[in-house]
């Protein structure tokens, strides 16, 4: 419920500030102390200023993309029991625990019907965060292009730009929902000719997001394949970031781009432990892809952190092992947190429509998005110059408190009360 | 695919020369005295605050705040203020990163553009120099000069100085940083007060950032002691002061660190870290908060763990130089560190033509021999030195002697059939 829309059909506007860096200077700082080329403009960051607001205890956080839920039992235990193992706590293999890289080989080799060598074609990462980092530093250049979908998971467009390239971005559209039928997010959809105009011989790559933060949408397999012919067709690389892989309701099913012919040799494709076993600070991620790929991130990842933390990694991969065995038993996390959350996401869209909020139904994902122009709040204390959702969203905040589901409902039923 | 794929900026810093040693030393029955990292247990403090940290607070499952989980942070801000003289914020002086390497990763990208020009003194830890060229800056180099030493006398690593005129010379209106690392790995040198306040005028003539790598800052021996260079006049203002709590606390593995400065630099490892990595995992974080909790209780007393690890160090360092003595290698006592290098070139005289490719320098060819046939790991010191300077400095090895005593003893066993082996 974090963004919301504007009135009518207005995309989010891309959380950018293009606020040149400066700092005051003293007469003994230094010229010298700026921030590297680099990093110019990327210092504003839209997660710093609500985490804070929202960290007022009297707020109910449906903001961040965290749980608040326990993770699976078997997965603290894990950790635990782990946590008494001397060699556990030195380093361990610097692109990935031999343990976790073997249970990732395994259980994607599943799913992408074919070998996966735990070596040399997974590198494990902090988080999916840090694979998304490490394929941009290792894969794209100053003077590429790299085409993002908008809306889009904020650091997509600053770690391209810090990367020394320009993003290329390409919206999703909603078709209006059919007069009795709920507004999905399958309505939004990319138009293939507008898509097809964004490439060029200067596109390194594009990123895809399915499920998609924030939307939910999880796109079709005809979706992907318009996707993957252009990828062929100029010749780019695919960044598939699938955090949200176990996260797909009823009726839908998620795809993988990398499976798709003529797609492995160009795709990296990233998971999350955090998403996948509710453990968003373990920080623990992956990318999977070919060899010709993936020793460039691992060049990267040598340079950079050099290893991942060993004891979440040993975890992590005991956790895995225990789910990869039941992997068709509804016990299976990755087929009961799904169910879990399908209900939890029917009775938020309840929620929200109650208020005369509209949501767009999520297909997958952790989030819902809801239009709030129909709510017609009075913002008028706001700050002048943000745009209208941040001004909806601190207004919220501010004023409609309290803690989680339970919770937000009691606020959200107050609301009507208030408005009738 | 057609297109160069790889992005120019990891041109030249693809090769890792540690990948070859960590494989060596899996395929052969060896004592690894080669890598960085204790084969003992964190104290057990340290080892109760990782269990409190996985079983207690779900919420320390989920993440924490991006710069560094509060505790952490806090406790960063009061212990480290004291011991720099500094009043430190939490929020604006503080950033916690993905162990040291990470800071490191972080610093230099936040600060050195390309054509940057960055000073590193060798012998020198091996990223400094790809990270170097990762963000696009130039590094110059200038080495730590070993003075002659009496026959029969052991070298010490305080025996190995810079040159005030020629360190003055590297020097030029394009050099961004200076990277310091104290005590020093691989050599073990302990920077002297009087040595930091040498690098600290010039850095202050000269407007230059000091990225300062203190890991190893509690293991000093002998009475020395450690000098962080961000407390001399001057120097907060334009200094980057790095810590591990893997080396801290003998937990390698839990891959926490941070950087220490004015707010108006750190403000740009920030931006680099929210847009590379974001948040840290929790759980370390929150033990290393309690380890530093405990230790601030305990600071300078005698049952603190930076009081007791270094001397049961200094006990091991001690032990390893008596035994490697034995087979003709050369140690050089360092004066704080994981580690001790030793000379090898009575070796090399006795053995000059050992296998290896074309242009390996000499060391490299020795340590793989040593791992083949007399079972230890240690590591060639010239991976420790750029290019130019691997020949010059080829003949000597690096030590860890942060190893569990049973460790040590089979060291020694191997070492004994290796006198045993020796020509007359």
């Amino acid at each position: 419920m974090f963004l919301a829309l504007g009135s009518g059909a207005r995309f989010l506007k891309t959380i950018y500030s293009s606020k040149i860096l400066r700092f005051s200077t003293s007469a003994k700082m230094s010229v010298k102390f700026t921030n590297a080329k680099r990093i110019e403009g990327l210092d504003s960051n839209v997660w710093i200023e609500f985490t804070k607001l929202a960290a007022d205890p009297s707020v109910v956080n449906l903001g961040q993309g965290l749980p608040d839920i326990s993770p699976p039992i078997y997965v603290k235990e894990k950790l635990s029991k782990i946590a008494a193992i001397d060699s556990l706590n030195q380093y361990t293999r610097g692109f990935g625990h031999p343990s976790l890289v073997k249970a990732l080989s395994c259980l994607y080799e599943k799913l992408y019907q074919n070998q996966i060598d735990p070596n040399k074609e997974i590198l494990v990462t902090v988080g999916a965060y840090g694979s998304l980092f490490s394929a941009i530093q290792a894969l794209i250049d100053e003077g590429d292009e790299v085409i993002i979908i908008v809306p889009f998971y904020d650091c997509y467009e600053p770690m391209v730009r810090m990367a020394g390239a320009t993003p290329v971005f390409i919206p999703l559209r909603s078709s209006k929902p059919v007069y009795g039928k709920r507004w999905s997010s399958s309505d939004w959809t990319l138009d293939p000719h507008e898509l097809a105009s964004k490439f060029n011989s200067r596109t390194k790559a594009i990123i895809l997001n399915t499920p998609h933060n924030p939307l939910g949408k999880v796109y079709t397999k005809e979706e992907l394949q318009v996707i993957a012919d252009l990828c062929i067709k100029y010749d780019t690389l695919c960044i598939s970031d699938e955090v949200y892989e176990w996260l797909v309701y009823s009726g839908n099913k998620h795809f993988k781009i990398a499976t798709f012919p003529g797609m492995w040799e160009r795709t990296i494709t990233i998971g999350s432990a955090g998403k996948t076993f509710s453990v968003t600070g373990w920080k623990i991620g992956w990318s999977i892809g070919p060899n010709h790929l993936i020793k460039h991130l691992q060049t990267v990842q040598q340079n950079t952190i050099y290893t991942c933390a060993t004891p979440l990694q040993e975890a992590l991969a005991q956790a895995f092992w225990i789910d990869i065995k039941r992997m068709d038993d509804p016990e299976c996390y990755f087929n009961s947190l799904p169910k879990e959350l399908e209900v939890k996401r029917d009775r938020m869209v309840c929620l929200l429509e109650s208020v005369g909020l509209k949501p767009i139904v999520p297909d997958g994902g952790y989030f819902i998005i809801a239009d709030v122009s129909l709510l017609d709040a009075d913002l008028s204390d706001m700050k002048d110059n943000e745009p209208y959702d941040y001004k909806f969203v601190k207004w919220m905040t501010k004023n409609k408190k309290d803690s989680t589901l339970d919770a937000a409902e009691e606020i959200i039923k107050a609301w009507n009360v208030q408005k009738s | 695919m057609t297109k160069r794929l790889q992005a120019q900026r990891l041109n030249g810093i693809e090769h890792n020369p540690w990948v070859e040693f960590v494989k060596l030393s899996s395929e052969h029955d060896v004592v690894n005295l080669g890598q960085g990292f204790p084969d003992f247990a964190p104290p057990d403090f340290a080892m109760e605050a990782f269990r409190r940290a996985v079983s207690g607070d779900l919420m320390l499952n989920q993440y924490t705040k991006a710069f560094g989980y509060p505790p952490l942070t806090e406790i960063l801000a009061s212990f480290f203020g004291k011991l720099l003289g500094q009043e430190m914020d939490p929020h604006k002086n503080v950033l916690v990163t993905v162990g040291a390497y990470g800071a490191l990763f972080t610093a230099f990208q936040a600060l050195v553009d390309n054509g940057d020009e960055v000073i590193i003194i060798e012998p020198a830890f091996d990223c400094y120099e790809p990270m170097t060229l990762m963000a696009g800056g130039h590094p110059v180099f200038v080495f730590l000069k070993p003075s002659p030493i009496q026959d029969g006398e052991l070298d010490s690593s305080s025996n190995w100085k810079l040159d005030p005129t020629e360190l003055a010379s590297k020097f030029t209106p394009r050099t961004k940083a200076l990277v310091l690392n104290t005590p020093n790995n691989p050599l073990g040198k302990v920077f002297s007060r009087e040595e930091l306040e040498l690098v600290a005028s010039l850095c202050q003539q000269h407007d230059v950032v000091c990225i300062t790598d203190e890991v190893y800052q509690w293991l000093v021996y002998d009475g020395h002691q450690h000098v962080s260079i961000a407390s001399l006049p001057g120097m907060w203002e334009r200094t980057l002061t790095i810590g591990s709590a893997g080396k801290t606390f003998s937990a390698t593995g839990w891959k926490v660190g941070w950087v220490l400065g004015p707010d108006n630099i750190l403000k740009h490892l920030r931006t680099v870290h929210q847009n590379s990595i974001y948040h840290c995992p929790t759980q370390g974080q929150a033990a290393v908060a309690w380890s530093f909790e405990r230790e601030q209780l305990y600071f300078g007393q005698p049952s603190s763990y930076f009081v007791q690890f270094p001397q049961a160090m200094q006990r091991s360092r001690d032990h390893m130089i008596r035994s490697l003595q034995s087979v003709g290698l050369r140690p050089v006592i360092p004066q704080g560190s994981y580690f001790l290098i030793t000379d090898i070139s009575d070796f090399k005289r006795k053995m000059p033509d050992l296998p290896g490719t074309e242009d390996e320098p000499y060391d490299s060819r020795f340590v793989k021999w040593m791992i083949k046939n007399k079972g230890l790991v240690a590591i060639p010191v010239s991976i420790f030195y750029s290019e130019p300077l691997r020949k010059r400095f080829d003949h000597y090895i690096r030590f860890c002697f942060v190893k569990d005593e049973s460790t040590l003893r089979a060291m020694d066993e191997k070492l004994q059939k290796w006198k045993a082996e020796l020509k007359p």
